[in-house]
Formats: structure tokens, sequence, C-alpha cells
């Protein structure tokens, strides 16, 4: 079975919430939306305090290159435009708004029917991507139509839809294969034809032989849609090992995967292209796992983008006694949250909820010097190598040593007896090494 | 409400600590030992305890007066140095001369680097080495004692004759399969081939150690003492003696493996074992000693950084 070429480590895969079919999540009273929800520049405000929004109504506009349209998933009354927490506790510009009722925009489509005949052209496709603020939902939030804008001179191949789900505990996308499988192949077939390319790979890993079953059978009414088991093995899912594991190609260090010929996103955002093409619906809503083990109601909820984090604790029996941290995200690269008023945002894919004790680090001691790290090291890099350096302040070695080449996939930190933190070194350095850049760049 | 944990990913961390690796290798080390107290009594087992209490004792009393830092004597590793250096010496050898072999070991060449993770050279092997060079009469001699089964009464006391590498060097016939389950003579932990083998399996299983190591060296000395009895049997031990007689297995598996000490790719690792092997049947074979394996390992443990710096992975996406 196919797989990546370096490393990898298999954690306990803990897909608690497999079996709950997904859930409507009610409507919060108030909710708090970010202006921004991608990355890049940031997008431009289009609406003021006291305006009546219906849902779908877009509140935000890019009006630079790297940046993605904002749409209010809600109808009712902004109450208020201001800085609010987000969950990592940054403040960020956000609108307040009021909801009442559940009025979508006249032009949205929100039936339930599965519209197969894709009307427009690859141009007109991608410039409705922009126009419906679909980014990344692998987790990067990366607005999506800029990966279809090629580059002069480059020419894709394939195009490489990330179904790997290789977090423990998360199941969103597995959810949304067994129950949205025409919804994901109709988006991915349109992605295709953005891309102009014959050939879709979708990357499953083993785990999930029910969705590769079904995603299989389904795809048989679609043209040129692979769907490709893969060996269960984490991190599949980070773009250059997925392309790797599906095409053997390698990504040259600090390029994009252009450069070998291809296009990678998320299931969910091919499911999230499909409503907006299809149906004429911006990304204001996504899939959610609320998971962990001490947590008694593990659901797979439809989320409005702006919930906030503590009304869907609320809503799944309220957070667990010993909770000792909560993860937005999965285990491995998920952020830990600080705050659990702050709102969901459109790349909010899953809670996850651990005890005390699961959110301690086991006991430090000296490096062992036993190579786990560099095994594991999907990059082929020496974490051993660059936290020694870090320890020792010494930043331009940790860039002689590729710390930039790191994907941050925690392999490494995972893998460790010595329990050493390996991967916030490797981060401290990268800071540095930016630093450094910049100033080198001035010069 | 309680505070919540905010720390960067990754938010779990396998089940593999220090401790365990440490207490796997002491598990490991079990079979090797209940051989020579089968063997060679009591002896055996109050040299192996004497090394592993001073070993301990010393790391705890270094800490906690000199370093004044907290104490790893809990992680086992200290452990490992004694029962490994009491597997490199012989069952009669006085007990003192074991304290001062752990003093060499631990106090000079682990905790004065550091400790745990820092020390370049196998702790065990440098205290070994030096009190091989210091009481050669005393741990090195050309007599050892003889294995005198538990339940056999027919040998009343303890014999002493040489070890099979001597006896070979000398031209005596010495029996394989006695070297192989350990009924020969020699250091308490390497006589027998079947019981390190046995512990060799049980970190490989545990995923202590990988192949790469005890392979490597064992195929590059088979492979070089081969071509040079090849060359001329007369003069040279066949491969066969040389793998299963003296501290070649012990060496291998255990000492060799030592994670601190060797590379860390397993490139390196590979080179590292075929270092050794060469270095051990050149000592053997031209060396005024029978033995080579501990000088052997301490010199490419010398090497281990320029192995490192040579066996960097291939880094994806160059």
């Amino acid at each position: 079975m196919k797989t990546f070429n370096k490393g990898g480590v298999h954690p306990q895969e803990n897909k608690l919430s497999n079996d709950s079919a997904i859930e409507v999540f009610p409507l919060p009273k108030q909710a708090v939306v970010f202006v921004s929800q991608h990355l890049g520049a940031p997008s431009t405000l289009v609406v003021q305090k006291g305006d009546k929004v219906k849902a779908g109504q877009l509140i935000a506009k890019a009006e630079q290159f790297i940046c993605a349209n904002t749409h209010s998933p809600y109808s009712g009354t902004i109450t208020k435009i201001d800085f609010a927490t987000d969950f990592t506790g940054y403040k960020k510009p956000a609108v307040y708004i009021d909801v009442e009722g559940d009025e979508w925009m006249e032009d949205i489509d929100t039936s339930k029917d599965i519209v197969r005949e894709i009307k427009l052209d690859s141009a007109q496709i991608i410039e409705k991507i922009k126009e419906m603020g679909i980014v990344g939902l692998g987790g990067a939030a990366f607005p999506t139509h800029i990966k279809y804008m090629l580059p002069q001179g480059k020419k894709a191949d394939f195009l490489i839809i990330n179904a790997v789900e290789c977090e423990p505990y998360l199941t969103s996308d597995y959810r949304l294969m067994k129950e949205k499988a025409e919804e994901c192949l109709t988006g991915i077939e349109i992605l295709k034809k953005a891309l102009n390319v014959d050939k879709a790979l979708v990357g499953i890993e083993a785990n999930k032989p029910d969705a590769i079953e079904h995603l299989t059978k389904i795809s048989k009414n679609y043209k040129g849609i692979n769907i490709v088991p893969l060996k269960t093995k984490y991190p599949q899912g980070a773009e250059k090992q997925l392309i790797y594991a599906l095409t053997k190609r390698e990504v040259p260090s600090g390029k994009l995967p252009i450069e070998v010929g291809c296009v990678v996103n998320n299931i969910g955002t091919a499911q999230a292209v499909y409503y907006a093409i299809q149906k004429n619906m911006p990304l204001v809503q996504n899939i959610l796992t609320f998971t962990g083990k001490n947590v008694k109601q593990k659901k797979n909820l439809l989320v409005r983008v702006g919930t906030p984090i503590q009304s869907v604790i609320d809503y799944c029996g309220g957070l667990p006694e010993d909770t000792g941290k909560v993860i937005s995200g999965g285990p491995m690269m998920g952020k830990a949250i600080s705050d659990l008023s702050a709102p969901t945002v459109k790349t909010t894919s899953a809670l996850l909820l651990m005890s005390k004790k699961e959110s301690s680090r086991k006991e430090e001691t000296n490096c062992l010097r036993c190579g786990k790290c560099v095994t594991v090291c999907p990059m082929g890099l020496e974490p051993i190598k660059i936290a020694q350096l870090a320890e020792n302040r010494l930043w331009e070695d940790t860039e002689k040593s590729y710390a930039m080449d790191c994907i941050e996939c925690g392999s490494c930190l995972y893998t460790c007896p010595a329990g050493r933190p390996l991967l916030d070194l490797i981060r401290v350095s990268k800071n540095h090494i930016g630093d450094i850049r910049r100033k080198r760049a001035q010069r | 409400m309680a505070l919540l944990t905010v720390s960067g990913s990754p938010h779990v961390q396998s089940n593999q600590s220090t401790k365990k690796i440490m207490w796997t290798v002491i598990i490991a080390l079990f079979p090797a030992l209940l051989v020579s107290i089968y063997y060679f009594g009591i002896d055996a087992l109050m040299v192996t305890l004497t090394s592993v209490v001073f070993c301990v004792g010393f790391e705890w009393l270094i800490q906690k007066y000199i370093l004044k830092t907290k104490t790893t004597i809990g992680d086992g590793s200290a452990i490992i140095t004694g029962v490994l250096l009491a597997f490199n010496l012989p069952s009669n050898v006085p007990l003192w001369i074991v304290g001062i072999g752990a003093l060499v070991a631990i106090g000079v060449a682990k905790m004065s680097y550091g400790g745990l993770g820092k020390n370049p050279f196998n702790p065990a092997l440098v205290g070994r080495v030096f009190l091989f060079i210091s009481f050669p009469s005393k741990v090195a001699m050309s007599e050892w004692p003889l294995p005198k089964p538990l339940f056999d009464s027919s040998i009343s006391d303890a014999l002493t004759g040489p070890t099979p590498l001597l006896a070979l060097k000398n031209g005596q016939v010495v029996d394989l399969w006695n070297m192989f389950i350990g009924a020969t003579g020699g250091s308490i932990g390497e006589v027998s081939a079947i019981a390190l083998l046995i512990g060799g399996l049980i970190m490989l299983f545990r995923k202590v150690i990988t192949w790469h190591i005890p392979v490597s060296f064992l195929t590059t000395a088979g492979v070089f003492s081969l071509i040079l009895w090849l060359v001329n049997p007369s003069e040279f031990i066949h491969p066969s003696y040389q793998i299963l007689a003296g501290g070649m297995l012990l060496g291998a598996i255990f000492m060799a493996t030592d994670m601190v000490t060797s590379p860390i790719t397993y490139k390196g690792q590979l080179i590292f074992g075929c270092g050794c092997g060469i270095l051990t049947i050149i000592f053997r074979s031209f060396g005024p000693m029978p033995e080579g394996v501990s000088f052997a390992i301490l010199i490419m443990n010398a090497v281990t950084p320029l192995i490192d710096k040579a066996s960097s992975p291939k880094r994806f996406g160059y």
C-alpha cells in the first residue's frame, strides 16, 4: 500500500466519534464573526454597526492578492464592530451579530438537491471560488482560488485531494465522505475543471475502509477521479508527504506543490467548492468533531462560523470535570485554546477535550541520543541537532541544519523517550531565522 | 473555572520513556546473569551486586554533594553500567577492585561529562579498561575461573584455566557448543552466547536497539576473520570461534549498541558496527592480548561525532 517515504509515527487513532452522524448545530443567539479568517492580507469590512444582514451576505471583501472574502453565516443585526479574542488569545477585528431567524440571500440554493452539471468554465469557477470566500479547510486557511491561478509556465498534472485525516480523534472528513460523497465528488470534478487536469487522486488512509469503499463505488459515476487507499501513518496529510505518497514526486524545499505539477486541497474544501459553485453558497459553515476520552456525547456537528466554542461545549453536555486542555484541531497539530468564549472560524474542524492527566507532558530527562527523532522525521531532518543548537542560541546554525524545512508535524516530540521539547525548540529557531532573514534582506 | 493548559503541539506523546528503555536493558541482561551464576556460582552474583551498588552509590553521591542536582539514579542507567562493568570482570575479582572500577566508570566516564546522555565513551568500558591496565593480574590474567555448575558436586573447588581465546591463541582445542551455552572460562557476562542473544532479542523486540550495530559488527568481524583464516589457518582463529568467544557478543549486543555513545542514524550505525568489527579482529589477531572488543568500541565511540556528521539523513526536497 502506498505511503510517504521518510519517517512517520502511528499514534493511537482514537476515532471515537466515527459512528456519530453529522448533526446540525442549532443557531446561537449571538455570534462573533472575524473579519479575516484566512492566511494573507486582511479583508476590508463592507458593513456597519446597525446593518441588517442575511445569511450568505458579504461582510468583508478581499481587496488584495492573497486575501479572501468573509460572509455572514447568519441573518440578524450587527450590534458591534470591535476586537474580539480568538481561541489562541489574539485580538482581531470582528463583527458581532444578534441572530434573528435564518434568512438566506435570495440567490443561494439551500435545498438538498444534488446538482451535477457544471455550467461554469475554468476562469469562472476560480472567480466564483474567490467570491464565495473559500479557504483551505485542512487547517492552513489559505485562500483556495490562489492555488488555481497557476504561475506563468507552470502546468498541473494532478489534482490531489486530501481525505487522509491522519490526525487521531478527527472524524469530520470521514463522516463527510460517508454522508456527502456526491457533494464531495462533484466538488472534486469542479476543481478538476478549474485546474484543467484529467486526473484527481483522492488519498484516504486504510483505517477508513468503508469510506474508501463508498467513495470508490460512487466515483464510478465520475470521470478521472481515483480513490487511493494509503497506509495509515502520520503525517500523511501533510501536503508534501501526501503528494509523495500519491505520485512519488518530491516537492523541492521552499517550493509549492505546483513545482511538481500538483495542486492539493482538502476533501472538506472540495465540498465547500461544490456549495459555492452549484448552490451559490459562500463558506459559512463547516463540520466540527467534538471529541475526547472523557466526553460523553462525541459528535460530528455542522456548525456555522462564529459560533461561540463554549456553546458547542454546552450543547454536548458541558466541560467534563477534569478537563485540562481544549484543543482546536487534532492532538498532533491542533492549537490549545486559551479562551472558550472565542468563536469558531472557517477552519475549526474539531474540539478535542483532554483530561488533566493527558494534558501534561511526560517527565523530561537528558537526551539519550537514541536517534528516534531522526528516524521519524518525515522531512529527513535531525531534530536532536537543531534542538541542541537552539539551546545554545546558535540560530544561524539552526538555519544551516534546515530548521526552516520543518513542517511542525510533531512526530519528533511525540516519539522522544526523554520527553525533550524538540518541536518547541525548532519553532523558536524558525522565529529567529525569520528575523535573521528579514535583516539580511534589508541589507 | 479551572485554568486550561496552553502549550504547543503535539498534545500527545508516545509511552516510551528513558526509564522504560533502561529497565528493558536491565531485563535483557538477566539471562546472561543467570547463566553466569549457574556456572560461576555466588561469586558472579556478588561481583555484579557490588558493582551495581557502587555505581548507583557513586552517581547518587556525586549528584548530591558535588553537582548538587536532582538525583537521576531512578532512571536505571547506573544499574546498567554496574551490571555491564561486572560482566566484563572475572568472578573471582576482589570486590575492592570492582569499587574502583565503578568509581572510574561513573565518576570519570559519566558524571564528569554531565551524566546520562552526555558521556562520549561507554562508562562500563572505560571502567573495565582502567582496571585492565591498572590491575592486569587481577582482571586480565591468563588463568580465569572455569565454570562449575551449581548443582554439580563432582567438582569440589573452583578451578581456573585459560579463556577460550587465550587457549586458541596457544593452539589448544575448545568446544564450540560449550562456548555457545556458556560452559567456558571468561568474564561473568561474556561466556554464554545463547543468553546474550536472548537478551539482544528482548531489546530488539522492545525496540530499544535496532539490528544495525550488532549485525554489522558481527558480520564484519566474521568476514574479516574468515579472510585471515583462509590466508593462514594455522596462525589465525576460525571465524566461528571469533564470534562466540570472549566479549564479542556482549560487546556487539550490549556495549556497542549503547545509544548515548553510538551514532544516531542507521547509516551511521552501520559504519560504527563495521569499524568495531574490523578493529576487534585487528586487535585480537595482531595485538599482544587475546581480547580487543573493549578497545575497538571505545575507539569507535571517539569517532561517533564524526560519523554522525558524515551520515546525515537525506533531506526531503533536496
